[in-house]
């Protein structure tokens, strides 16, 4: 080694601001029971973290986040006048507030309180017992030597909006809106088809009580509809959100719909006189029929039609104009335009729910060509009372009833090539399906291709006995193939299921007549386009992500951005009502505050250093820097600040720096990190 | 155009039709094939049963050799092998994949390869089956455009067998259950393309030698099916499905009491055919099932027969519901 | 996949056959959904089916599995390896089985027992000349395998002589010393090595 080489990790030892200030550091190392203590030596940990410059202490504990944990801390603080705590142990997420709590009641500045994740980040991530240990040891140096020099830092407090902007008016959407209105406070609910209800308004019955869906639903539309403190707006897309957790600033499109709103009846002459017919692709599925100016279904919310231009004669060619001629209150205004409006609320729920998988995709199973292979949502229309067969069981030709029907489970889902994830509704829908069938057509014979039986419901296994008990047969055994290529005589004319089943080990070849797909869920096309709008995250599937998957599941890590219902992954109807739910009342707390604490981890801009480039302006994600043309300096509005640290890093001048996350800082905890790496073998040429 | 080409043991002898048209096809497209220099046979599926490094070291002895001798050439960095024989082209990537997967199988290949003084770089060559080549890089237009007398009237069951498609390591072109490019080259030929259901599944392979039962229910299946449709000829792709189709057609027919006589040729010599050249340049009169009345078909009246071939799309009605919409629905 | 600590929870034989296949099989994924089972073209002539056999591999049912006809009438279709929702190398894995069968000298005993005959006499004539020689193989695998069926095959072999596609002595490759030698080192690899 070259004896110019800067060697800060040993400089470190000598020359910490905080030998000379004085700072007083207790270390807390975590046991988490079995989770760390089994991988990480915590004693070593803590005796050799009880030698570092700056520690006055250092522990080890069973539990460091139970109340005699929080305790240790809390006697050390006040008897050995310690003046800055490192705890190792879980994720900040999990248990930083904890102990900067503790901190507080102990009379110490929280923000001089340090975490070193040594169980995510160590023993659970590998089981090498010597390699957690020293790698929990370096986390430990890197945290001390940061924490000497934190400064205290005070919150920020904001007000907060009461409105809340509701996204997605499925059936989560409409309930979070319905108990925020209810409460009092004013929701605006956009949802961007031409009514509300989502996949719900599609379903017949719903399992495992068979409820019709429309009787348990359409209430709930019209109260949503109806309601003093609801704006609904339908045919609308959020365009862009601006601000902050209790300030936000977001822009609508409302779509034009060609119908004038206000003198509309909703008496649906219009849409019985176009002459105009096509495959609904949307709401029907593509199993039946709608006209260029339509609604989804009759009692939909709101009851005004929209004009399709795409398929409409008139905007087609100019030609046309029969619902204008008919239309008896003269609502039809082919001139009008997409509107926009501006909103200001204090929370956002996102509720904009899931797709489903494509079966052409699994070509094995021959969706799209063979005629009656049907996907699960064009049988859920077909036993619709109001779908295009008024409920009739019938194969493609609109007139057959099917005599032995196969319903195949986990399609896409569970599947490696498709998603890996279970979809969690298809085996109860599958389920509701075979009973369906049974109920409709009480001569048919149904099978259920099944590789396990998901029903971990209230009631659910109770409804797959019921099931049983109606002669539907159970193949266990995921499906190879569904083909129409007969081998021999009792084959011909049919579709054949080709399957092992499993539990006799013998492959079977099962003719039917009709073949249902349960296609499983799949985050919306759009999602990560969403979610990169308003600021939250997406995980590898594109389900939206939730701040904790067990303890905070209808909060994101974005503040004042929640979510509920199947667009945070794959769900039946009970869990979605308890999340829209769950996020209404996460969101009344808030409101009910008036006032929010935040974080004071903001970032800041030295005037005097800032060189008035302007790199930084557009980097924020949350438009929070303005640039003085007089002065020639960039600012960060504080209010508007989320303390993520693109501008810091990005500042060719050095001028910004984030509280909490200053250069200062973080440089003394990668030094720290890598106390015991070995110098680069890099040759320092001094300049002559 | 310019590839490097491993014919495979079939195409020597067995599959020789299959060599001599799509080199007549090749000269008529301007698409050179260069032999790889002393190439050894690619295993076929037996080899990996009995050993597994020798295997390996079999197959990778032709990457070694075919990247020497593509690599670089015409300036192209990654030279590009193709091989007819479905199972050529399986060895030849899936050891390709495979090796650029395990660093420890590839280091023990390569001093494997260091006793005949050769090595090779996993993924150093594009290794391609000939129908990709054909669709892809040739394309349907140029084809179209070299077509002198059109298939009209003939109508063909494209059979695409097991190994083309599946497991589609490296170069997937086409959907491993439900493939249609030959389908979509065979139209582009002026024929008719029957619906085929089997059109991927397994022509029996070596199973002839190990199960004749076995084997010949497979078979049985897959000429049942394109029967079933009518079809006048299958084609094929693979030296292997012609062999198993062709010449065991009639022991099909003797263990099944059948009377299958359908001809098997494969896709270049129909190539060729289209590109006006005459049945012996393009191998017709090896087969074992003869193609010539079938063949006699192209041009005459359209067949009336065809009406009782089953549709896939059933009848429609005033009640019937719509069907799916297929992206690519012609 | 499989990490040496999940490995050391597994069977003996599980962890033999881990250890024989040419990259990781990913076999303890296993769902035992028996979609390979349902896909298998040869599965109704099979003594378990793939599915089975993977779970009795689990279960360290060596001889059962070694002695089983299911890796013999594997005909390398690749189905099961397209559909399987846990990628599971399953065609690979039939190969492997192959080759611990001849090697623990079980696949005689099995009920496909003119595969391995079969097989072996395919290798031994790459081996000598470098390409296939389809007439000597045949002529070689039924005179010494199965004498009586000899008759069965000769309308076949006429019916390709006949037709010029049928070669009557082999062509071997020029440099058939290099793929020896070549094949020789990859035999000592494997030796050293314990496996086939
Ligand atoms: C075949 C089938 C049968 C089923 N049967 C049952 C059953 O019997 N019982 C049961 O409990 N569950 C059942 N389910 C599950 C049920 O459909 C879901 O649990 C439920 O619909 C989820 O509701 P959601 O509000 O979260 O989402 P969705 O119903 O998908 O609603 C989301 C709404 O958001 C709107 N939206 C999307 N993106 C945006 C955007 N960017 N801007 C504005 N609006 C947007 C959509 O238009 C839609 O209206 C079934 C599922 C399937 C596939
Ligand atoms: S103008 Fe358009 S929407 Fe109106 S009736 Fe004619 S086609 Fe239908
Ligand atoms: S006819 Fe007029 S009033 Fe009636 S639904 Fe249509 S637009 Fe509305
Ligand atoms: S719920 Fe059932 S059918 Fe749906 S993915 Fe899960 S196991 Fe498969
Ligand atoms: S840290 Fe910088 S980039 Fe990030 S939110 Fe604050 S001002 Fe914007
Ligand atoms: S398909 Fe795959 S997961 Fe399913 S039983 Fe076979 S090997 Fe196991
Ligand atoms: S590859 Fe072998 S085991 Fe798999 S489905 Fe085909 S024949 Fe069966």
């Amino acid at each position: 080694m070259n004896a110019e080489t800067p060697d800060r990790a040993r400089h470190a030892h000598h020359a910490t601001p905080g030998a000379e200030h004085g700072e007083r550091v207790g270390v807390y190392v975590c046991h988490c029971g079995h989770n760390i203590a089994n991988t990480v030596a915590v004693e070593e940990v803590a005796e050799w973290a009880g030698q570092q410059p700056n520690v006055i202490v250092a522990r080890d504990y069973k539990f460091m986040c139970s109340s005699l944990g929080q305790e240790l801390i809390e006697q050390d603080i006040q008897q050995l006048g310690l003046n800055r705590v490192v705890v190792a142990a879980c994720s900040p997420h999990m248990h930083e507030k904890t102990f900067r709590t503790a901190c507080q009641r102990a009379g110490l500045n929280p923000y001089l309180f340090e975490m070193a994740n040594i169980r995510e980040m160590g023993s659970w991530a590998t089981d090498d017992r010597e390699a957690a240990t020293q790698k929990a040891k370096a986390q430990v140096k890197g945290a001390v030597d940061r924490a000497v020099r934190q400064q205290p830092l005070e919150p920020l407090y904001v007000d907060i909006n009461p409105n809340t902007l509701v996204v997605g008016g499925g059936i989560a959407g409409l309930t979070a809106a319905l108990e925020l209105a209810n409460a009092g406070y004013h929701v605006y609910l956009v949802e961007r088809d031409s009514s509300i209800g989502g996949h719900m308004a599609k379903l017949d019955k719903t399992f495992p009580t068979l409820d019709c869906a429309a009787c348990i639903l359409t209430p709930k539309m019209v109260d949503v509809a109806n309601h003093p403190n609801i704006t609904l707006l339908t045919w609308s897309e959020v365009l862009s959100v601006h601000g902050y957790v209790g300030n936000f600033t977001v822009r609508v499109r409302k779509k034009a719909r060609f119908i004038n709103e206000e003198l509309c009846t909703g008496c649906g002459t219009c849409v019985e006189k176009c002459p105009v017919r096509i495959i609904d692709q949307n709401f029907e599925v593509g199993l039946g029929y709608r006209k260029a100016v339509y609604r989804n279904f009759p009692q939909a919310v709101p009851k005004y039609p929209v004009i399709d231009t795409e398929h409409c004669t008139f905007f087609q060619r100019g030609k046309c104009r029969a619902c204008e001629i008919v239309c008896p209150t003269d609502a039809i205004d082919f001139n009008q335009k997409d509107t926009f409006v501006d909103l200001e609320v204090g929370n956002i729920i996102l509720a904009t729910g899931y797709e489903q998988f494509d079966a052409r995709r699994v070509s094995q199973y021959g969706y799209g060509r063979l005629a009656n292979v049907f996907t699960s949502m064009e049988f859920e229309r077909m036993v619709n009372a109001a779908g295009p067969t008024a409920g009739r069981v019938v194969l493609r030709d609109g007139v057959t009833v099917p005599r032995r029907v196969g319903i195949i489970h986990c399609v896409g889902s569970r599947d490696k090539n498709h998603h890996e994830y279970c979809s969690r509704a298809c085996c109860m829908a599958a389920l509701k399906f075979a009973h369906l069938v049974h109920e409709r057509v009480p001569e048919a014979e149904v099978f259920n291709f099944y590789i396990d039986i998901r029903a971990s419901g209230k009631h659910y296994e109770e409804f797959y006995h019921r099931v049983l008990a109606e002669g539907t047969h159970f193949i266990r055994g995921r499906v190879a193939e569904v083909t129409d290529a007969a081998r021999g005589p009792g084959e011909e004319g049919q579709l054949i299921i080709q399957v092992e089943d499993t539990l006799i080990g013998k492959q079977r070849r099962i003719p039917v007549d009709m073949v249902i797909l349960m296609a499983g869920m799949e985050s919306r096309k759009d999602a990560r386009q969403v979610a990169a709008l308003f600021g939250l995250g997406c995980d590898y599937d594109g389900w939206f992500t939730e701040r904790h998957a067990k303890l905070d599941p209808v909060v994101t890590m974005t503040e004042g951005i929640l979510v509920a219902g199947a667009c945070q992954g794959p769900k039946a109807i009970p869990e979605s009502v308890a999340q829209g739910s769950a996020a209404a009342a996460r969101v009344a707390g808030m409101i009910g505050q008036r006032v929010m604490k935040m974080e004071p981890v903001r970032a800041s801009i030295d005037a005097s250093s800032c060189s008035g480039c302007r790199i930084c302006n557009n980097l924020c994600p949350y438009h929070a820097i303005t640039f003085h043309e007089d002065r020639k300096v960039s600012e960060v509005i504080t209010a508007l600040c989320q303390g993520c640290g693109a501008c810091v890093a990005a500042c060719p001048s050095a001028a910004i720096s984030g509280a909490h996350f200053t250069r200062d800082q973080v440089l003394a905890q990668i030094e720290g990190i890598l106390w015991d790496a070995r110098q680069p073998e890099v040759l320092w040429l001094e300049p002559q | 155009m310019r590839y490097g080409y491993y014919p495979g043991c079939s195409l020597e002898r067995n599959a020789g039709a299959y060599h001599t048209s799509l080199m007549a096809v090749a000269a008529q497209l301007g698409v050179e094939f260069a032999e790889v220099d002393d190439w050894n046979c690619c295993g076929a599926t037996e080899f990996i049963a009995v050993n597994r490094l020798r295997a390996y070291a079999l197959v990778s002895r032709n990457l070694a050799l075919a990247a020497r001798q593509t690599n670089g050439s015409n300036g192209a960095a990654r030279g590009q092998l193709v091989a007819p024989c479905s199972a050529c082209f399986l060895n030849l990537s899936k050891v390709d994949h495979y090796l650029s997967e395990s660093p420890a199988l590839t280091n023990d290949v390569n001093n494997a390869l260091a006793a005949g003084g050769l090595s090779y770089e996993p993924g150093s060559l594009r290794v391609r089956h000939l129908l990709d080549v054909m669709v892809n890089d040739v394309g349907y237009e140029r084809v179209a455009a070299t077509v002198r007398r059109p298939l009209r009237g003939l109508r063909v069951a494209p059979y695409y067998g097991c190994l083309v498609v599946r497991p589609g390591f490296r170069e997937r072109f086409d959907d491993p259950e439900y493939p249609t490019s030959l389908d979509r080259l065979m139209r582009t030929l002026g024929a008719t393309v029957v619906d085929f259901p089997l059109k991927a599944h397994c022509c029996g392979g070596h199973m002839t030698q190990i199960s004749r039962d076995v084997a010949l229910e497979l078979i049985r299946r897959l000429l049942k099916n394109a029967a079933d449709y009518q079809a006048d000829m299958i084609v094929t792709l693979c030296p292997m499905c012609q062999l198993n189709l062709d010449a065991f057609q009639e022991s099909v027919n003797s263990m099944f009491g059948t009377e299958y006589r359908i001809p098997i040729l494969f896709f270049t010599q129909l190539m060729g055919l289209a590109f006006g050249l005459p049945p012996a340049a393009v191998g017709i009169g090896k087969e074992f099932i003869d193609a010539r009345p079938a063949l006699a078909r192209i041009g005459a009246a359209p067949p009336a027969e065809a009406e009782a071939a089953p549709k896939r799309k059933p009848r429609r009605n005033d009640q019937s519901l719509p069907l799916p919409q297929m992206p690519e629905e012609e | 996949m499989a990490t040496s600590a999940s490995l050391s929870r597994t069977s003996d034989f599980f962890r033999e056959v881990v250890a024989e296949a040419p990259v990781d099989p990913r076999l303890e994924a296993c769902l035992q959904c028996g979609t390979c089972g349902g896909s298998c073209p040869s599965g109704p002539d099979m003594d378990h089916t793939p599915r089975a056999l993977f779970a009795m591999i689990a279960a360290g049912m060596r001889d059962a599995v070694l002695r089983s006809n299911t890796p013999w009438y594997c005909v390398s279709c690749y189905y099961c390896m397209e559909r399987c929702p846990q990628e599971i190398r399953i065609t690979d894995v039939m190969y492997t089985l192959k080759r611990m069968a001849i090697k623990a000298g079980y696949s005689a005993q099995t009920s496909a027992p003119r595969a391995p005959g079969f097989a072996q006499t395919f290798v031994d004539h790459v081996e000598n000349y470098g390409r296939s020689f389809e007439l000597g193989l045949i002529t070689r695998y039924y005179l010494s395998h199965r004498p009586l069926d000899a008759l069965k095959m000769a309308p076949l072999g006429m019916g390709l002589l006949k037709r010029k596609r049928l070669d009557l002595s082999p062509r071997p490759i020029r440099q058939i010393d290099q793929l020896k030698a070549i094949l020789d080192r990859a035999r000592e690899i494997d030796a050293a090595a314990q496996l086939t």
